[in-house]
């Protein structure tokens, strides 16, 4: 018999506490207790990025996180990402330049892309790929995706300059 | 697949994650990243009844600088030795080897520590921190003992880790001025693991010259030899010499990536 425990932690802002099981990865917290179901779930070991989700502004893995080990700490999942000036760009030029068709890595995607955005404003697209490369897309053929990042990476720079 | 079910605690000194460590009545298991043992747990290869969560333990999180020793506590992310906001002893090789480890996700969460601990032969610190001569020291019941990082890793997810112990840090050597490093891995894709690693160290005011074969499946192969690393040595011949007694020692399509890995690593320290 394990004991449940009890966490507070910030999602999207808004202060959460919950009992939860200690096996209880951060992705089936978030979307079953939460009912934030943007996250998804693809591999569940890793390596697709499907899942990834910001803890404390950091993207990582919410499928090999523990939902527990996030006590104290501030989740951001796609959602949360609605009000995010960087975000908001990402998905108009996901749009335009048809960086997804089912959809199903998006939310991954944003996440990561962001992240890029944000830490990588230089990026060539050589170094969008590389830096892309833990998240997989069955449909589109990364083409797409990469030129919505390289869009908003250079609308940035424009507006900078 | 969903793990099973299992304890949870998160001290935060190391006394308290020995002495939980230590109970013989559960099997408790220590976590750090969670991004080698998630997926186990996931997978159900991993069954602990007790993991202790060593994260928020201060002292496992410091990377200091001490003379000529850079010391790298267990659970520092791959992604902070990345961003190198540290006084970097190693003259940049630990950002760059960082950085090519894993995705950003994996490499904010996932630690230098737990990658030596859970031993894969493919991992980037442990090919990194053999060839730079580092040494790892363990916390347990009995105190503090270190030991050379090429000692310790003793083969597939194997190591010399004894029940109750804890990787507390990392002792890095300093690199001297003109000392030269190459590193290079052989992957299909960017981030997936190494399918064949080189890592070479020529440091000659220290009398270094080091050359590693590494995610050969079984514990990196250490290569002294000057004619393998400044000589005409590094040929399949020689490398399956080497290799000889692992489980890919007598595959020439290995032992000929190996080869290739160790040959672009070589370059990059004789360019
Ligand atoms: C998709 C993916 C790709 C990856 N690619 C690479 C790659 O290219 N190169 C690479 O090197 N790695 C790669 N990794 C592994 C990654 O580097 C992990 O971060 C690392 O192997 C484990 O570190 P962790 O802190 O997450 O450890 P955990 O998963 O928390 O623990 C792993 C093991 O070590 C033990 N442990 C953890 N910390 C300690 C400690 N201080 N003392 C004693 N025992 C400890 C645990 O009990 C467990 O057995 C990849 C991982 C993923 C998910
Ligand atoms: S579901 Fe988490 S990485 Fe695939
Ligand atoms: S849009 Fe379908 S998986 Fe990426």
């Amino acid at each position: 018999m394990t004991h449940s425990k009890t966490i507070t932690l910030t999602v999207n802002g808004k202060a959460v506490t919950a009992a939860v099981e200690p096996r209880t990865h951060l992705a089936d917290f978030l979307r079953e207790r939460q009912l934030l179901t943007g996250t998804h779930l693809g591999c569940e070991h890793g390596v697709c990025g499907a899942c990834t989700i910001l803890i404390d502004g950091e993207p990582a893995r919410s499928c090999i996180t523990l939902a527990v080990a996030c006590d104290g700490h501030a989740v951001t999942t796609v959602e949360g990402l609605d009000g995010d000036p960087v975000a908001a760009d990402l998905r108009e030029a996901f749009s335009t330049e048809h960086g997804l068709q089912c959809g199903f890595c998006t939310p991954g995607m944003l996440v990561s892309a962001r992240d890029v955005v944000l830490r990588r404003p230089t990026a060539d697209d050589n170094q969008i790929r590389v830096e892309m490369s833990g998240n997989l897309c069955r449909c589109t053929g990364y083409v797409g995706i990469v030129n919505a990042i390289r869009r908003v990476l250079d609308a940035r720079k424009t507006a900078a300059e | 697949m969903k793990a099973v079910g299992f304890d949870y605690e998160r001290p935060t000194a190391l006394d308290h994650a020995l002495e939980l460590l230590a109970r013989d009545d559960v099997s408790a298991r220590a976590v750090a990243g969670a991004q080698s043992l998630g997926p186990m747990l996931n997978l159900r290869l991993a069954q602990p009844d007790l993991l202790v969560d060593i994260t928020h333990i201060a002292e496992l999180r410091q990377i200091r600088r001490e003379d000529g020793t850079l010391r790298i506590g267990a659970c520092v992310t791959h992604a902070r030795l990345e961003d190198g906001d540290y006084d970097d002893a190693t003259r940049g090789v630990l950002p760059a080897v960082a950085a090519g480890i894993a995705y950003r996700a994996v490499r904010n969460r996932g630690t230098i520590g737990g990658s030596v601990a859970h031993a894969d032969p493919a991992a980037d610190w442990i090919a990194t921190l053999t060839a730079l001569g580092a040494d790892v020291v363990v916390a347990g019941p009995a105190g503090r003992r270190a030991v050379p990082v090429s000692d310790f890793v003793l083969g597939v997810f194997e190591t010399d880790l004894q029940p109750g112990e804890i990787i507390a840090e990392f002792r890095v050597p300093a690199l001297s001025e003109r000392a030269r490093w190459g590193y290079y891995k052989v992957c299909r894709k960017a981030g997936e693991f190494s399918h064949a690693t080189g890592a070479v160290l020529v440091d000659p005011a220290r009398g270094v010259s080091r050359a590693v074969i590494a995610a050969a499946s079984g514990r990196p192969v250490v290569v002294d030899d000057p004619e393998v690393i400044h000589g005409n040595g590094c040929r399949p011949e020689r490398i399956a010499d080497l290799l000889a007694g692992t489980p890919i020692g007598g595959d020439a399509f290995e032992v000929n990536t190996h080869t290739v890995a160790l040959k672009r690593a070589i370059a990059q320290v004789t360019a």
